[in-house]
Order: C-alpha cells, then structure tokens, then sequence
C-alpha cells in the first residue's frame, strides 16, 4: 500500500469510528430518555444515584431535583455570605449558577469566605469561587461576571436567572440589586451579616414588599458599619449564607417557608433566631407601588451618597497644615520627648497594636466627659504640656474628625495634629515589623 | 413608684443600635402609668434618658433615622400605628439597625 492510499484508508476508518461514536452517544440519549420515560422524570440513572439523600426528603423528592436542575440562581457577590451560598446551591446540583464581584481575593478574605484558598490571593473572586463549584460539580453551569454591578449591566446579566441572591456588603448595590430585580420580575432573597449578627429576607416574592417598601430612603453613610471596621466571624455569614441558599431553594420549590414579608434576625452572640413580620408591599413605592416613579435603574452611589463597595476612600477634613505625615511622627517622637499620642481607634483595635506610650480615647468616646478628663489629665502630665498632640487612627480618616471634634470640645489652648495614613502608613513606612490588619 | 403606677415596657436593640445605648441589648423600663404613650413619646423619653451618644446616629426629626427598624411585639410598627401606637403593659419594643455586610 503506497503512503497515499494508506492515508485515505485511515481517513475512512477513523470517520467511521466517529460516527459510531455519535451513534452510540445518539442511543444512548435515546435509552436515558425511554429509561426517564418510564420513571417518569427525566433525572439519570446518575444523577439519582448522586442526589439520592436530598431526593429522599419528601419536600424534596423527584420533582424537586428536577426543579433543582432547571434552576438558575444568580449570585451577587462572592464573599462570606455568597460562598456558603454558592457551595450549597452547587452540592444541590442547582443547573446553572452566575457569580458576580468585580473583587479580588485578599489574605483578610480567609476566615470567612472558604470556597477561596490561599493561593487565590490577588484572583478574580469569581473565577476563585467558580473553580471551586466546578470541583464540588462539574455537571453544573457556573457563568463568571467579574465586573462591578451597575445600573448599565445589572439587567441584561439579571435577566437570565429565575432568583436573585443579594450577598453583596453595601447600601448602593443592595438598592441596585433591589430595583433591577423589580423591573425583571425576580424574586431577591437578600443577607447581611456584621459582626456577630445577620439578618436575612425575600424581597418581591408573591406580592410582598421590596427593599425600598422597607427602606425607603437610604441610610446615611456615617451609621453603615461594614466588616472592615466592625470584624465579623466566619460562622456567621456563614449561617446567613446557608440559609439564602435554603431560601433560594424553597423558591424554586415553589414550597412554604418563604420569608416574604418576615425578617430573620440571628444573634450569634447569645444564639438567638428570630423571625418577625414585616409590612407588605407599600402602594406608594417608588419603585414597586401603584404608580412607580423609577422605572429605569438610577445612580445608586449618587442615592446614597456613598460607592458600591466597602472599601475606604481618604477622606480630608482637614487642612494640610493641620496634618503631618508619619516621618515628621517619628522625627517628634525622636527629639521632642515624650509628646502625647492619642490613638482614637476601639480599644480591641488598641489591644491588636500600639505605638509605645500612646494613649487610646476611642472615637466614639471622645464628647465624653470621662474622655475628656483622661485627655487633659495626660497633657497636663506629659514633660511638655505645651507641645501639640498627636492623633492617630488606623488610617488616617477617624484621627480628622477626632482633631476636629477635640478642636471644637477643648477649652485649653492646644495644638492638634492628625497623622496622615494613621497606623498603615506607619507600618508601611516607617516600622515594617507593625502589623497591619 | 409603685408598681400599679408603672407600665413595664422592654426595649430591645440589635444590628449595632444597642452600642449607642450602652451596649446594653435590652433594657426594662417602668414608664409612669399617669399618661398614655405612645411610640412618639417613648422616643423623646428615650432621647432625654436612655441615649448614652450620638443621638444623631439614631433619631431624626421626631421618629429613628432611616435604616433603623421598630418593631412592637416582634411585628412591623409599620402594620401598628408607627409613632402614634399606644403602648401597652410588657409591650416589647424593638430597634433593629439594618446590616448591610457581607
């Protein structure tokens, strides 16, 4: 056989080989569906055999697999509420799964949001947490969305899901998610964890209210807490995170147990749930009532008057000659002796790290009286009572508003300087053994 | 005071709304029986005795600032009458100040 004649022979027999393949891939859909046919359902042998405990749940059963499988759930957020959440829904072999965070994984993620592993630090939080729920299941749908949510993009990549889980960490994107979810009919069961509690709800489910019916203007910047400044433990979101993916659950079911106009409050600290009733659905929303008057999405950070994240911007409330930078910190500390350091952080932030002789009046104490007595009475006490004091925070935007308040509160002649960068800058320029947190 | 004077009344906070009352999640009070209260009045009672700091984190105007949650015996005040519910003997009044982490 010449070399040209054995190629065209090795051609034909190799696309015979293929098109037994797919015929044997043909028959055997042809099986499965006589097989499903008869058990009447269309769940695999295979699939059966890997969801058998949940399918044995008569609220389950094979109905509900199935819809479990049909099901598309849309996750806004991946962190420590959206993992959990994210990792349930994914062991429950829910078909199709998005994941949106314009985030990136960083070492203080760890604790709380463990789809993520450590050597995810600096990825994309969605392709981290996709990776792990196509290593849970790999017979799921995981679409990757890693950009912000915005008013530009939230439909289009909304409109493909049938239930919207907000796992997000700030006001402005919890209004976004909310109206976008109005405008594409999709119920929203929404989480928030901090600290040691969490709360969770279903927002536009069956004619209940939404997140505006509740909250119908938004908070004001100063009183959101988020878990950079107020911690929060793992188990927690961790709880929270769990319990949307039952919630999404139960809304594929289509069952009972649907907290729609309920709040789930869950108190880590004494272990305590509790659900209470909420209002229904308000005529007079803006966005959900009779007659709505927002009926496109809006500038939501512009509402709220804060960004969609929870990350700190530098805020400047004081002049530049009221500041000094952490080099002229170190030089005073040098040749000035002793001068007094006030570290206006909470006193668990006191008790991470300190720099040696400074003095902690947390911000929030500082219109206190007991503060204020503490304050004149290190002054008076310190080697030079007339030199200015210094007030330092973690990075440099409380010790501000701490001088400008101090400023405002005390009588005596006195000199305030806040230190640019606070603590952070410290570590970063001046001692690299300080740590950072 | 005696107690047929008093109407017995708790106060819960939560979502962080107990740190501006010192750290305290719940708080009995025996209110003077010589007067109705309502909502409204309980909050201008709790703005003279009760706030330990900042009260513009938690007031505004003469109801809590947005974002704050009442609840009267566990339901919406909303669905209760809002400032204007009359509270009554071992009425539980909730202040839940909303999370938004995650």
């Amino acid at each position: 056989m010449d070399a040209l004649n054995f190629l065209s022979k090795k051609e034909e027999v190799e696309k015979e080989i293929n098109e037994l393949k797919s015929q044997i891939e043909e028959k055997k859909r042809v099986l499965e569906t006589l097989v499903s046919n008869q058990n009447k359902h269309n769940l695999t042998n295979w699939e059966i055999s890997r969801y058998s405990r949940q399918i044995l749940v008569p609220n389950i059963g094979i109905k509900g697999q199935e819809s479990f499988k049909n099901g598309k759930v849309l996750i806004i957020g991946a962190g420590g509420l959206g993992c959990p959440a994210a990792q349930y829904l994914a062991g429950c072999g829910i078909g199709h799964i998005g994941l949106v965070d314009y985030d990136e994984v960083e070492e203080n993620n760890l604790h709380r949001q463990l789809l993520h592993q450590e050597n995810s630090i600096g990825t994309s939080k969605v392709r981290s947490a996709a990776q792990a729920l196509r290593s849970i299941n790999s017979h799921i749908k995981v679409d990757e969305y890693p950009v912000q949510l915005n008013s530009l993009n939230a439909i289009q990549i909304m409109q493909s899901y049938s239930v919207v889980i907000d796992a997000s960490d700030n006001p402005s994107t919890r209004y976004l998610v909310n109206d976008a979810c109005i405008m594409t009919k999709l119920p929203l069961v929404s989480g928030s964890a901090v600290g040691m509690e969490g709360q969770l709800t279903v927002y536009n489910y069956k004619g209940g209210p939404c997140y505006r019916c509740l909250f119908p203007d938004p908070p004001p910047p100063n009183t959101v807490s988020n878990c950079g400044d107020a911690g929060v433990l793992g188990p927690v979101p961790g709880v929270i995170g769990t319990m949307q993916a039952l919630q999404a659950i139960h809304i594929l079911l289509e069952s009972e147990g649907v907290l729609s106009s309920k709040l789930l409050l869950f108190d880590g600290a004494d272990t305590k749930f509790r659900t209470v009733k909420l209002r229904g659905k308000s005529a007079g929303c803006v966005v959900c009532g009779e007659n709505p008057t927002i009926t496109r999405l809006i500038d939501y950070e512009q509402f709220c008057g804060a960004p969609a994240n929870d990350k700190h911007a530098a805020v400047n409330l004081l002049k530049p000659e009221e500041r000094i930078t952490v080099s002229e910190l170190r030089t005073a500390l040098k040749e000035k002796g002793k001068p007094v350091v006030i570290d206006v952080r909470s006193k668990t932030e006191f008790d991470i790290c300190r720099l040696p002789g400074s003095v902690n009046i947390p911000l929030a104490d500082i219109e206190k009286q007991s503060a204020q007595n503490t304050l004149k009475s290190v002054i008076s006490k310190s080697p030079n009572p007339n030199e200015p004091v210094y007030v330092i925070c973690r990075r440099g935007n409380d010790s501000q508003k701490a001088v400008k308040k101090l400023r405002e509160l005390m009588l005596l002649n006195q000199d305030f300087f806040d230190v640019r960068g606070g603590l952070h800058a410290w570590a970063r320029d001046i001692d690299h053994t300080f740590p950072i947190y | 005071m005696m107690t047929s004077e008093c109407m017995p009344v708790t106060l819960e906070f939560g979502g962080g709304a107990e740190l501006l009352f010192n750290n305290l999640k719940e708080h009995e009070l025996q209110l003077p029986n010589s007067r109705i209260w309502t909502v409204r009045e309980l909050l201008i009672w709790m703005k003279d005795n009760l706030i330990a700091e900042r009260p513009d984190l938690f007031f505004h105007g003469d109801s809590v600032r947005p974002g704050i949650l009442v609840l009267v015996n566990e339901t919406d005040w909303e669905l209760m009458g809002e400032l204007e519910y009359e509270i009554q003997r071992k009425d539980k009044i909730m202040f839940i100040s909303t999370l938004h982490g995650g």
